[in-house]
């Protein structure tokens, strides 16, 4: 059957005209090709937000450099806050969950697949909108009317009293509409891993990806919506004379960092948990081993989802909070540690005893799991607020959040790359270029981001333009700019490897990593059907059980 | 690497010895072994490993080429460098938290390493399959109540840190000045001292034995703005429409640097800041200077005029003119400050007759106008602020 | 290794998993309840900060007659589910229309407020921040409704044309969710803005 699959779309592929692909692909309701237009989308805006980044760090190589205007760097670093999170880490995510979650369930699309394609052009819609914005103001060398706001657009500095023209409407309608549009698709998440699972698969059998992603849409609905709040806010503040933000009339500026980090937090959760999700796929695939504590493992994300609707102040600690406001988002931040470190306990249980091989997904997997190590701990650090008055807005607090979402995010997010890719295209991707493209970026990375924390520590703080020669910061600033060319030149390796293997790469075959959850029982790529006839279930790794007849897990768990 | 049959399969055995699992019976065949070995290598990933080791060590050496002579104590705010109460006992505190995380650092990291290196799959093996182990509950449980006690330990040390910064009473001889953030420019006013003044703070050095330390309130006339000065204290935001408070209470004499640290506009990045630790003698001579009238000398007339006919006034107060701007900063005492501009030049002719004509040239963005004046006025001009000791 | 799932043994053969449109719907509610969560903390936080202009207690008379109004649509618009389970297809249509005309009473009520805060108190958004966080809840309520009444009208042409039968049973029970919500949204506002705030 599956080769029939392959057959059809073999033929397919040959001699059409390439309109037609193009009209399939633009009216397209499939949820594995809408995965791959919000992956295709996301890896198009990384590299954009690449080089806004280094363009700020070629500015800050120096002091008192001048590459860039204060006004330029001021819009990149909003820019590139506003699209890695937006554009970037959110479509990715929701790319791979897309894909990913019918096929691990056995369902052949998403819920509402109509609902889906809508939620894809309306992200899609959102970051051309705030683009848009580069055409405007000086042009593009001035980069344009692009924000400057920062990507947290604080009040009043947003109003129309300090942000006049149209700069921040940009951002504030961009993320609405991709805001409603990542509502949808959470909404869609849920319905489908509710309602569509296989025969046999309870939601305790349910591969751990699909309950990361049940549990980050959760959050989503809770946390997008304060922010789509706000920003209508904002809006009702800048066209319609209100005064929500307005401290000439007694509005509160605090009122909107409130709202911005009730969304914020929770978002960086809602970033890292299908991350996690990727690692509880991945690493005991090549430890041949099953997840270690998968209920615990499910119990620690439901925790770390709540626990961490109330952490939210730890961002506002030098607003001038009264003492115990302070000491209940330490111990809230604090204990959301807990579950958190828990896991990686529980990836580590997994490894022990296995038969690790270090194929390049695991290679990612692993410096994931070191990286994020260090990433908890330096938040742990931040979480103590006395500490956090000295470290909150200097570098150290930019070398932590890079760390969690380069050093985590986007290495767990190569390591999916790694692993689904032979499944999506049916090749797989060149092994020697994997590796080259870990090792780089590894060094990369660390010489930036375990550097940057230095600074901050010796007081520099964020969002400025340039510095002071004399106080310390200057060659440690040369250096992570260093390290970011370093990882530049990484992704391109990573960019080639995706294209090149894409023609030249070996045929992969159903299973290539000898897995055990159900998108390895199709083609590589699979049939748009997915399944020939809808898959049933015992256990939690069902081609587990099909290899093993002897020894199947459903006598176990 | 597959071994089949009676090839020779090298074993890397942990403590770095070479076994073989077939022996070869001369040297040559044995060599033949290592070359066959080299063949079947992966070259990519070990050409990544030495490129990689290559440029970590030439990071290196960029780094110790490119190190410049160490700058000057006390020119670098380390938070660690603390010369205040709360500063100190913040630092004290991070301390605590390094060692602890640090320590969990170690522990887990060396798990971490151990795992790696001991369970990796040899290439022999990969037809069974470990042990499948689901789970354990009394190890799970362990590693559940060990952080949240650990937790509990930080949390307690953290709060009364909290407590003892955020709460401390404030004594009768505390100096009390207000703080005001403005783009981009610092206003402080000593309300007790009748004293108005800008970016640079003086304090007197407290005694820890008989204690005068400085009690901030942090206003904002615009956006938000975060005074933060890494070896005082820690930082607190200033917010419109919001009284927030905070407290130094340092032990040294000397110059202490900082700057805004929360986004504020377009130049954030010049908003620095100065605090003058002076001692207990020091302090009073500058305040007695800076409760000083302006210079109301007859012969500097002609220039105050141009002061007083042009925009200037409309922004900037100077004691004893018509000048009563609250936009700027006040002037009155401007020469008695080393830096004009919030820390971003020094304070000299040339500067101030820069800043005056195209303020854009050393801080694009700020608020300053270019006045546009003529030669002679700016002449004039700055020859009057000149006199503004 | 070329695997196909195949059926295995000892799976449930009886699979009932939720409807999809009840659950994506309970998630729409959810979202939406977290933004009306947001304006109503803003209504709170700012009662008695205004610095000027008209406050609640002066200007705001109480809607009873057209919160019993929306309120009494739920329950219609309840019945009408019911009918059409039932199959009776005219008293279902009916309700139906019952329903979408008190939503539309309700809208007009809530204009007519409106109108008479503008015009004869000077009450507008941009007047103090009651203005501002009062016109924005409400006004955000009667977004939700108009959505809600638009959504009707269209069950309600659909129904004239006889493309509304038992078999949509489900489809109108979401729709009912929503319109259940808007009401019970209504109940908060409502306590919140006249109850609470005077």
């Amino acid at each position: 059957m599956s080769s029939d699959a392959i057959a059809i779309q073999t033929a397919e592929a040959a001699g059409r005209p390439w309109v037609e692909t193009l009209h399939e692909w633009v009216t397209t309701v499939d949820h594995k090709r809408l995965g791959v237009l919000y992956i295709l989308y996301a890896l198009f805006f990384l590299v954009i937000g690449g080089i806004e980044a280094t363009i700020m760090r070629i500015q800050l190589m120096r002091p008192h450099n001048d590459f860039v205007s204060p006004q330029v760097f001021n819009r990149m670093f909003t820019m590139h806050g506003t699209t890695m999170i937006f554009f970037v880490a959110m479509p990715i995510l929701f790319g791979f969950a897309n894909y990913l979650v019918p096929l691990m369930i056995g369902a052949r699309d998403m819920a509402f697949p109509r609902l889906n394609a809508f939620s894809f052009w309306l992200t899609a819609f959102g970051g051309l909108l705030l683009y848009f914005s580069l055409l405007g103001g000086n042009g593009l060398y001035g980069a344009g009317n692009a924000p400057d706001v920062g990507w947290w657009a604080y009040a009043p500095l947003a109003s129309r009293a300090f942000s006049p023209g149209h700069s921040s409407d940009y951002w504030t309608i961009a993320l609405l509409a991709s805001g409603f549009g990542s509502i949808a698709t959470a909404i869609n998440i849920i319905a489908t891993i509710v309602s569509m699972r296989c025969p046999g698969m309870t939601l305790s059998r349910m591969p751990l990806l699909a309950w990361m992603n049940l549990v980050m849409s959760g959050m989503v609905l809770l946390a997008i919506s304060p922010l789509s709040a706000a920003q209508i806010m904002l809006l009702v503040d800048r066209y319609l004379g209100g005064h929500f933000f307005d401290t000439q009339a007694g509005g509160s500026a605090t009122l909107w960092m409130h709202f911005f980090w009730i969304f914020g937090h929770p978002e960086v959760y809602v970033l890292i948990i299908p991350c996690f999700a990727f690692a509880s796929e991945i690493i005991p695939v090549f430890s041949r081993k099953p997840i270690f504590g998968y209920p615990v493992m499910v119990g620690a994300t439901v925790c770390i989802a709540f626990v961490s609707m109330s952490v939210w102040a730890h961002h506002m600690f030098t607003i001038g909070m009264s003492s115990y406001a302070n000491s209940f988002f330490t111990i809230t931040t604090m204990a959301v540690g807990v579950p958190t470190g828990i896991k990686i306990f529980n990836w580590l249980g997994t490894m022990w005893g296995g038969k690790i091989q270090f194929k390049t997904p695991m290679l990612f997997c692993i410096g994931f799991l070191f990286q994020f190590l260090i990433a908890g701990l330096t938040g742990i650090m931040l979480a103590s607020s006395p500490f956090d008055w000295q470290l909150s807005g200097s570098y150290f607090v930019v070398a932590h959040f890079h760390y969690v979402i380069v050093g985590g995010i986007l290495f767990a997010l190569f390591g999916a790359f790694y692993y689904w890719y032979p499944k999506i295209t049916g090749r797989m991707l060149h092994e020697g270029l994997g590796k080259l493209h870990f090792w780089l970026f590894l060094i990369g990375f660390h010489l930036t981001f375990d550097l940057m924390h230095i600074p901050g520590l010796l007081g520099m703080p964020r969002r400025i333009y340039t510095y002071e020669p004399g106080r310390g910061w200057d060659t440690l600033n040369y250096l992570v700019t260093i390290g970011a060319f370093v990882q530049g030149i990484a992704t391109l390796v990573f960019v080639a490897n995706l294209v090149i293997s894409y023609f030249k790469g070996t045929k992969a075959g159903n299973d290539p990593w000898d897995a055990w959850t159900l998108e390895w029982s199709v083609s590589s790529p699979p049939p748009a059907y997915n399944f020939a006839s809808i898959p049933r279930v015992a256990s939690r790794r069902p081609l587990w059980d099909l290899k093993h007849p002897e020894d199947p897990d459903s006598h176990y768990e | 690497m597959h071994g089949s049959g009676g090839q020779a399969v090298f074993v890397f055995n942990w403590d770095c010895r070479y076994q073989t699992q077939v022996h070869s019976k001369s040297c040559w065949g044995c060599l033949m072994r290592i070359v066959e070995t080299m063949q079947k290598a992966d070259w990519p990933a070990i050409f990544s490993r030495v490129t990689s080791a290559a440029l970590l060590l030439a990071g290196v050496l960029l780094a110790a080429g490119l190190c410049t002579a160490t700058p000057q104590a006390n020119s670098v705010p380390s938070i660690f460098d603390s010369h205040s109460t709360p500063a100190d006992s913040i630092r004290h505190l991070s301390f605590f938290v390094l060692s602890v995380t640090g320590l969990i650092f170690l522990v887990v990291f060396s798990l971490l390493t151990y795992a790696i290196v001991k369970f990796r799959g040899r290439a022999a093996d990969t037809d069974r399959e470990p042990a499948q182990v689901y789970g354990s509950t009394q190890i799970e449980l362990a590693w559940t109540i060990i952080p949240i006690l650990i937790v509990v330990v930080l949390f307690l040390a953290t709060a009364r840190v909290i407590h003892a910064i955020q709460d401390a009473p404030k004594p009768a001889e505390a100096v009390e000045v207000t703080a005001i953030g403005h783009q981009f420019w610092w206003e402080f006013r000593y309300p007790g001292l009748g004293i108005v003044t800008a970016n640079e703070l003086h304090v007197p050095v407290s005694d820890p034995s008989h204690p005068t330390p400085t009690f901030l309130r942090l206003l904002s006339a615009d956006t938000d703005h975060s005074f933060w000065i890494p070896q005082l204290a820690g930082k607190t935001d200033l917010i419109p429409n919001r009284v927030n408070e905070t407290w130094l209470d340092p032990h040294e004499t000397g110059l202490f640097l900082g700057q805004c640290a929360q986004y504020c506009g377009t130049q954030h990045a010049k908003m620095l800041l100065r605090v003058y630790v002076d001692s207990p003698e020091d302090f009073k001579v500058w305040v007695r200077g800076q409760q000083q009238q302006a210079n109301e000398d007859e012969k500097e007339a002609a220039r105050r005029r141009v002061f007083e006919r042009t925009a200037c006034l409309n922004c900037h107060a100077i004691n004893g003119t018509n000048g009563t701007g609250r936009f700027g900063p006040d002037l009155t005492h401007l020469m008695s400050r080393r830096t004009i501009a919030s820390g971003a030049a020094e304070n000299n002719s040339q500067n101030l007759r820069l800043w005056i004509q195209n303020p854009d040239s050393i801080k694009p963005g700020s608020l300053m106008p270019a006045m546009k004046l003529s030669d002679a006025e700016l002449d004039a001009l700055v020859r009057y602020l000149e006199t503004l000791q | 290794m070329s695997t196909v799932a195949t059926p295995l043994p000892k799976a449930p053969l009886d699979w009932k998993l939720p409807y999809r449109g009840k659950v994506g719907m309970a998630c729409l509610i959810i979202a939406e309840s977290a933004i009306f969560t947001i304006f109503v903390v803003a209504y709170l936080y700012y009662l008695g900060k205004s610095l000027s202009g008209p406050t609640p207690r002066e200007v705001l008379e109480t809607p009873i007659f057209y919160t019993i109004c929306l309120l009494s649509s739920s329950l219609t618009i309840h019945i009408a589910g019911k009918l059409l389970e039932r199959g009776r297809r005219a008293a279902f249509l009916a309700s139906w229309l019952l329903t979408l005309i008190l939503g539309a009473l309700f809208l007009y009520g809530t204009g007519q407020e409106w109108h008479r805060l503008i015009f004869e108190r000077g009450l507008t958004i941009s007047t103090n921040l009651f203005g501002t966080t009062y016109y924005s809840l409400v006004g955000l309520h009667a977004f939700h409704v108009t959505v809600g009444l638009i959504l009707l009208t269209i069950v309600l042409l659909l129904g004239l044309a006889g493309r509304v039968g038992r078999d949509q049973s489900a489809r109108i029970e979401v729709l009912s969710l929503y319109w259940h919500f808007v009401d019970a949204v209504w109940v908060v506002v409502f306590t919140v803005v006249y109850v609470l705030g005077r």
